[in-house]
């Protein structure tokens, strides 16, 4: 690491994101104390609420590991530059198919393989849901963004259809819960940690798979062809890449990745589906992947950040609308984005 | 007369590049001046530099005899300079009255149009100079002729008296390019200023009255096109720089490698680029093909490399060692033992924002010597680059991090080059335009590395517009013309000629025009 070029842009990189969560805060600081609020009153009272104790903590937890899934889900088809905003869509079909795969198993199965069936099921039905766009993309040239937006209304019409006259137990707005072989079991069943939070041993998974997608993107000969087709899809061509295979692949692995997002939320927590269980998590999705610039690993650093806020604006809503975080959210991504273009501006 | 345009020592420079160098050239009022070169000799920044579009790095532009410095279009546009791209500026939704006003309405913000009076005006132009529109068509519904006479009726309507015409020909007919001739003599005639840069010989002598010819960013010539010859321009265009004598042992060929037979490319519009296209390579011989650029140099790249774009027709042959390579994708015909260098390098043979030996890797990144495991295998990859870096003398410290574009031009040239004589197991090497942007003392290297790969019986298709190039490296020598080649010399007549390369440039200066 002796070439300044490279130690510029990556520890710009970093300094951005940095500088991007502080100055949202400090907005927010503002915003708090017009409200008439004491803003160190609502932080310390954010903080005792979430990592400041040990249920906060589990709640944090659980959120974030929904996040760095959702975070994947966007980060690696944004490493061939097509922008998936369809994490939402993806996850609430992952999220229905675990469901129905979970109810229908045989109740005799046991755990290890029930969880496993349920988990690829959610993983298949992302990755379905993700590569349709895909394939409109490579096939006819449809642009991505439209395609996964309009691909999240189909999948809550195709859900909600579904859920209210073939799978909702009568007089619900859920299906049957899963069988208890197929529930991943939470931390406090298992260690005592995180007494009655949803944090469940799927957060387990998140550094397994983060550290594989990483491995992968910039270790293997294939995330090496997926990176160049990115970057330059007409050198690609030259170097003999297959650009359409590589986005195809890239897109089917975030929905996959959404779908494990789901199985968190399904098999670790609720046990079994209802509408609009997603809240919107995969649209925060965005957020965490451009936050760690769809870097694998730093997605842990800015889901931790984002579920923060997210729970923390939860507790204090008693005293300041939770929205106002939902605005530091908007707000640091807004900066990252300008930030980096001018930082662009300035290279050049 | 006077002078409509005077460039006084104009230099250009992009970073350590010079596109343009100390150019200096005067345009006379009420004529056409054609612009003359190859591709990247440095015509588009020039008349980038008069239209506003670039600053000059050094220089004096005076247009009528005042001097001038634009910082935008826009200023030059006021003070009567008006350019024609070689891709229309024109939006396709709107009618050609609309597109012709645009930007220059003559009303202001909430005021109605004036159409009608515009749309007389158009007319009235149109039929002064042959510019035959229908105003109230949609541009999308028009053919590519009638959108360039909307892009010159824009100039006319903004009274632009200094016309610039960026390849107008490229994308016409014959019988459109004919039309437009009688335009610019027309538009000439009426005291107009054109300059025209192409680089189709015929259309220079057939149009222009005076011809200035670039090379390498600088002016090689100015001179009335009365005076001048097809094969002198040519000559003049790919010319002559100094180049290291080369080593060329005998060469000793063996068995055929590449077997091109009539091959065809039509594209998808329909026209014919490349027709009964024949020739050989043998292993351990340099075949060189020689040419001015725009005859079929890329487009039989793309054929014999499987990037000819969907809906492209090939017909004929094209066999590497009997099996062919038509309709096969590049990875495969890699496998093959095929590499290509290609013409435009940094576009399609690096990725820039990739590390020095990320790119050493590229296009070589499925070899298996370079795998271990699911990854890449570290240490082989770094010896590699090692290796590569001392024998190229790439100026580059660490190659692991260092990304390419921080690399300058030359260097960056060198690893692609490098990469692609390194190939293990190669039975044919396609190189393009190897030694363009590469500083002289590279160039002796690339050339001996080039002779060398050939010694150990590599087949090498080289396709330069450097006519020493060709000649001191080639073993035998197809000049292309219009999609052909149309001439052959055989292994004794280029190594006879050799000797004398001036003569021997005369003559193929004659077949490739």
């Amino acid at each position: 690491m002796n070439n300044p070029l490279t130690m510029n842009r990556k520890t710009a990189q970093f300094l951005i994101a940095i500088l991007s969560i502080l100055s949202a805060l400090i907005v927010s600081t503002l915003i708090i104390f017009i409200a008439g609020r004491d803003p160190i009153m609502i932080f310390q009272k954010m903080f005792n609420a979430t990592l400041g104790s040990s249920y906060g903590t589990g709640q944090v937890v659980f959120r974030m590991t929904t996040l760095v899934f959702a975070g994947l889900a966007v980060a690696l088809p944004f490493q061939v530059k097509l922008f998936n905003i369809g994490a939402e869509g993806q996850l609430q079909m992952g999220a229905f198919a675990a469901a129905i795969t979970g109810a229908l198993l045989p109740a005799s199965l046991p755990s290890l393989s029930a969880i496993s069936i349920c988990i690829f099921s959610a993983m298949g039905a992302g990755a379905c849901w993700a590569l349709l766009a895909a394939l409109l993309k490579v096939r006819f040239g449809v642009n991505e963004v439209i395609a996964t937006i309009m691909l999240n209304f189909i999948a809550q019409g195709i859900t909600g259809y579904l859920l209210t006259y073939h799978f909702a137990i009568p007089s619900t707005v859920h299906t049957p819960p899963v069988i208890d072989a197929a529930i991943i079991p939470s931390f406090h069943s298992i260690t005592g940690m995180f007494p009655k939070s949803p944090a469940n041993l799927s957060t387990l998974l998140a550094p397994f798979v983060a550290l594989l997608l990483w491995f992968m993107l910039y270790k293997s000969r294939f995330g090496y062809e997926l990176r160049a087709t990115g970057l330059q899809p007409e050198a690609a061509r030259y170097g003999g890449i297959n650009a359409g295979m590589h986005r195809l692949t890239a897109m089917s692995i975030g929905g996959a990745a959404a779908g494990l997002g789901a199985a968190n939320i399904l098999l670790g927590y609720k046990h079994y589906y209802e509408a609009g269980m997603s809240s919107g998590i995969g649209f925060t999705g965005i957020a965490v992947a451009l936050l760690a610039g769809a870097h694998p690993l730093w997605i842990f650093f800015s889901a931790l950040f984002f579920s923060i806020l997210e729970y923390g604006g939860l507790t204090v809503n008693a005293y300041i609308p939770k929205d106002i975080f939902m605005m530091i959210e908007a707000i640091t991504i807004l900066l990252v984005i300008s930030f980096n273009a001018l930082g662009k501006r300035i290279h050049q | 007369m006077g002078v409509a345009v005077r460039l006084c020592g104009i230099s250009k420079r992009f970073g350590t590049f010079a596109a343009n160098s100390n150019i200096s050239l005067s345009v006379e009022k009420g004529s056409i001046h054609a612009l003359v070169g190859e591709n990247g000799a440095g015509k588009s920044t020039l008349t980038k530099i008069i239209y506003g579009m670039i600053q000059q790095s050094e220089g004096e532009v005076y247009i009528q005899e005042k001097p001038v410095h634009f910082s935008s279009p826009r200023e030059a546009i006021d003070a009567g300079i008006g350019m024609v791209h070689q891709h229309f500026m024109l939006i396709p939704t709107l009618t050609a009255a609309e597109n012709i006003i645009l930007g220059d309405e003559h009303a202001r913000l909430l005021q109605h149009l004036p159409m009608k009076h515009l749309k007389n005006l158009i007319r009235k132009h149109a039929r002064e100079f042959g510019l035959a529109v229908d105003p109230d068509a949609t541009v999308e519904n028009l053919s590519v002729g009638e959108e360039q006479r909307v892009e010159i009726l824009k100039l006319l309507f903004r009274k632009a008296s200094i016309m610039i015409f960026d390849e107008p020909t490229a994308v016409l007919t014959p019988s459109e390019t004919e039309h437009l001739f009688t335009t610019l003599r027309t538009l000439r005639d009426k005291g107009n200023t054109i300059i025209l840069i192409t680089h189709k010989l015929d259309e220079v002598l057939s149009v222009a009255d005076t011809v200035s010819v670039m090379r390498k960013g600088k002016i090689t010539g100015t001179m009335p096109a009365k005076s001048v010859t097809k094969p002198e321009l040519a000559r003049m265009m790919v010319g002559r720089s100094v180049l290291f004598k080369v080593t060329n042992p005998p060469p000793n060929p063996g068995e055929t490698v590449l077997k091109v037979n009539n091959l065809g490319y039509c594209t998808r519009q329909g026209v014919e680029k490349l027709h009964n296209l024949s020739f050989k390579v043998r292993a351990g011989e340099i075949y060189g093909i020689a040419g001015v650029e725009g005859n079929g140099q890329s487009e039989l790249l793309q054929a014999l490399y499987g990037l000819a774009p969907a809906g492209t027709l090939l017909t004929g042959e094209a066999m590497l060692k009997g099996r062919s390579v038509l309709g096969k994708n590049p990875a495969e015909i890699t496998l093959m033992g095929v590499s290509l260098t290609p013409e435009n390098r940094l576009r399609h043979a690096v990725i820039l924002d990739y590390t020095v030996s990320e790119n050493l890797l590229f296009g070589r990144h499925r070899e298996p010597a370079f795998h271990r495991g699911a990854g890449f295998d570290n240490r082989t990859l770094n010896r590699y680059c090692e290796q590569i870096i001392a024998d190229y003398d790439i100026k580059c410290t660490s190659p692991s991090s260092q990304l390419l574009s921080s690399l300058s031009g030359g260097n960056q040239q060198k690893i692609v080059l490098a990469r692609e004589l390194n190939r293990p197991d190669i039975s044919l090497l396609i190189l393009a335009q190897p030694t363009r942007g590469v500083d002289i003392g590279a160039i002796e290297t690339i050339h001996n590395k080039i002779i060398e790969a050939r010694t150990k019986g590599v087949a090498i298709l080289l396709i330069s517009s450097e006519l020493e190039e060709i000649t001191a490296l080639s073993t035998r020598i197809g000049t292309l013309y219009k999609g052909s080649i149309v001439h052959e010399f055989s292994q004794e007549e280029v190594t006879l000629k050799r000797n004398s390369e001036d003569e021997f440039q005369k003559e193929i200066g004659l077949h490739i025009t």
